[in-house]
């Protein structure tokens, strides 16, 4: 160990995190590449020069590889997710195939059919599909115009003083945990709906006139969407609650996306003399139009695979039915209700199909909403959250 | 020409109406948006201020059917789910974010990556559930904390990254150039120096990210499972104040609805103050010494 004390006084800057300029010795050609590249990336000329100089080259490749395989390890989490369902469903694909999602059996005695029996291994989605669907289609056809309404308001109309009171309302909405949704629906929703809102859609769906009118539609009368008993739980009372759910969601990117038009286009509509509506119609909505489709799109995934809220309303009833008022059962609530005391491998292995089902569609539906939403915005920051 | 004047004027009037009414029908849109959030404030703070009492906090649930009893065990289970979701789910998270803004910036992995982020992030929280069943319950052969946590951490990657990426891309490039111009490595410059500007609107992410899993209940369904008694380990099954207000809202007691009221309070307020905290951080300015 015969170090000459001159080399360790210089050695000993390289090695420390902070070497100094004048000390680190770099291959002269490497600098001349660095500066004689033109700076056509995000990456100026003169970091590139600087990032070129130091010796501390084995820390930052190491320090680079570490970040990206955090994020190659997004990757791997979807990658795993999918394998992991796939793999896991394996049993109910082999035994059921596809007629898994729209078959089903004949109860013998009853003549009526047959979806979902873990007891003697009859397992058929459809009406766990059905029951998602509709319920999302209900949320969808409240929440839209709510939302649009909102949206309208908060960035065309509203005063200045309310404008940060109210998107910070929308976003507490948006906080609220689905638990608790569920919880105000059990207790409050639901008893509101069987008191006082459905004996209204009831009384208007069986008037004679309707029914006279437009029986032969098989949407009014006792067999209609609003026949049958009036529980309060139900397929509506699942929409009304995924409605409120998705609401935020929906105003916060229309918002968003209507931001986004340039005011020119506002001051040439009111310079032609368009009232404030008429502007808002020909210079706002038509050019958001593409991204208020894109934030529809992704309130329907959310309320695709809504759960909690949705298994403590919608009635667990896997059987379907025409009528809003039955109950019924989701996708995402039947996972929830019967995972964990599954009865057999058979029927965890369903369980996983529709998880896996439930998987591609929000990734479908998602992919497809960002798409729109960022066809639009692309021009402006991004939005936190 | 005369005759044109009164046609105008009634076309005039009706485009002043048209007008009013869509002023009116987004100012009722607005009002019906509100109104569930007022009720829902409502009811919780008079349902669950009732029942809030000093057992609520410090005793575990008594037996079904018997009155009494709290939530101790369930607002600590909380704790260690979020613990170990944190400590898992940010520093990946993170990492991602420095990735995407610091190297991979307009690189088509970078690209992709946000993608799956995204993508991610809109997957339902029971497919979630599902994942950290087959990944940690299913080897370990039985319910944990543990895999609960995992789902939980899952969940608070695609939101972690996202904000850290848009935060970072906010720092100037000159705050950069500066620290590389002293001669500091460039490991050393990202963490100290880009990472640190940026810090308050990273921990506002992290923030979010945290109060979005706090309330999450279907991943927790057979993963943490729940527990009636005290567990702070994460080799067994641990009670999470979501779960118990879901198991105690379909139960069929009175008692137990009232616990739940309690419960679903005490969450709401601690996501709320989470909510608050970053809206007033954030409004301080996401950038160190930007304000």
């Amino acid at each position: 160990m015969t170090v000459p004390l001159s080399e360790i006084r210089i050695r000993k800057p390289e090695t420390a995190p902070d070497p100094s300029p004048e000390i680190t010795r770099q291959p002269a050609g490497h600098e001349v590449s660095a500066t004689a590249t033109p700076a056509v990336s995000s990456i100026s000329e003169v970091r590139r020069y600087l990032l070129s100089r130091g010796n501390s080259a084995f820390a930052d490749k190491s320090f680079r590889t570490l970040m990206l395989l955090c994020g190659i390890s997004i990757f791997a989490i979807v990658a795993l997710i999918a394998t992991e369902l796939v793999m896991q469903s394996q049993l109910s694909w082999h035994k059921f195939g596809l007629p898994f999602f729209f078959k089903f059996n004949v109860d013998p005695e009853t003549k009526l059919p047959l979806f979902w029996d873990p007891v003697n291994g009859t397992f058929y989605a459809l009406p766990f599909i059905y029951g998602t669907l509709v319920s999302s289609l209900v949320a969808l056809t409240i929440a839209v115009p709510l939302a649009i309404g909102l949206a309208i308001f908060l960035t065309e109309m509203c005063p200045r003083f309310l404008r940060s009171p109210l998107s910070f309302l929308t976003e507490l909405l948006a906080a609220i945990p689905s638990v608790v949704y569920g919880l105000w629906a059990i207790f409050v929703l639901i008893p509101l709906l069987r008191e006082h809102v459905n004996p209204i859609f009831i009384g208007v769906f069986s008037a004679p006139l309707a029914v006279k009118l437009l029986g032969w539609t098989h949407l009014v009368g006792d067999d209609g969407l609003f026949g049958g008993v009036n529980l309060g739980l139900g397929l509506l009372a699942a929409g009304v609650i995924l409605a409120i759910m998705i609401l935020p969601i929906i105003a916060s990117l229309t918002r968003e996306v209507m931001t986004s038009v340039p005011n020119s286009q506002r001051e040439a509509a009111l310079a032609l003399g368009a009232t404030r509506w008429e502007m808002i119609r020909v210079a706002v909505l038509r050019n958001a139009r593409i991204g208020i489709v894109g934030s529809i799109i992704l309130g329907l995934g959310r309320a695709l695979g809504e759960t909690m809220a949705v298994a403590m309303v919608i009635g667990n009833n896997p059987e379907i039915h025409r009528s809003l008022l039955s109950t019924g059962h989701s996708m995402a609530a039947v996972i929830a209700n019967e995972f964990s005391e599954a009865t057999s491998d058979m029927h965890r292995s369903a369980l996983i199909e529709i998880g896996l089902a439930l998987f591609l569609v929000t990734i479908l539906v998602n992919g497809l909403a960002r798409l729109l939403v960022w066809a639009v915005t692309r021009g402006t920051p991004a939005r936190v959250n | 020409m005369k005759t044109r004047v009164p046609e105008n004027r009634a076309r005039n009037m009706v485009r002043t109406a048209a007008d009013h009414l869509a002023t009116g029908l987004a100012i009722l849109a607005t009002v019906l948006v509100v109104m569930p959030l007022v009720a829902i404030f409502f009811y919780l703070i008079y349902k669950g201020a009732s029942s809030l009492n000093l057992a609520f906090f410090t005793q575990i649930p008594k037996p079904e059917g018997e009155v009494g009893g709290g939530m101790a065990n369930a607002i600590v289970g909380s704790g260690v789910l979020l613990g170990v979701a944190s400590l898992l789910g940010i520093p990946v998270g993170i990492g991602a974010g420095i990735f995407l803004a610091e190297f991979g910036r307009g690189t088509r992995l970078a690209n992709a990556i946000r993608f799956t982020a995204d993508v991610l992030n809109g997957v339902p929280s029971i497919v979630m559930g599902i994942a950290a069943y087959s990944l940690v319950v299913v080897p370990m052969h039985h319910y944990s904390a543990f895999a609960g946590g995992v789902a939980l951490s899952i969940m608070m990657i695609p939101t972690v990254t996202r904000t850290t990426e848009e935060m970072l891309l906010m720092v100037p490039h000159s705050v950069r150039e500066a620290a590389l111009g002293l001669g500091v490595p460039n490991w050393r410059s990202v963490l100290s120096i880009t990472l640190r500007t940026a810090s308050p609107g990273v921990i506002t992410g992290c923030m979010l990210a945290f109060a979005r899993v706090a309330g999450e209940t279907a991943p927790l369904l057979f993963t943490a499972l729940g527990n009636q008694f005290w567990s702070v380990s994460l080799n067994r099954e641990i009670a999470a104040l979501p779960l118990q207000i879901y198991i105690y809202a379909i139960s069929p007691y009175d008692d137990q609805h009232r616990l739940a009221w309690a419960g679903a309070l005490v969450l709401i307020v601690l996501i709320v103050l989470a909510v608050s905290l970053v809206r007033y951080v954030a409004s301080r300015g996401i950038l160190k010494g930007a304000s």
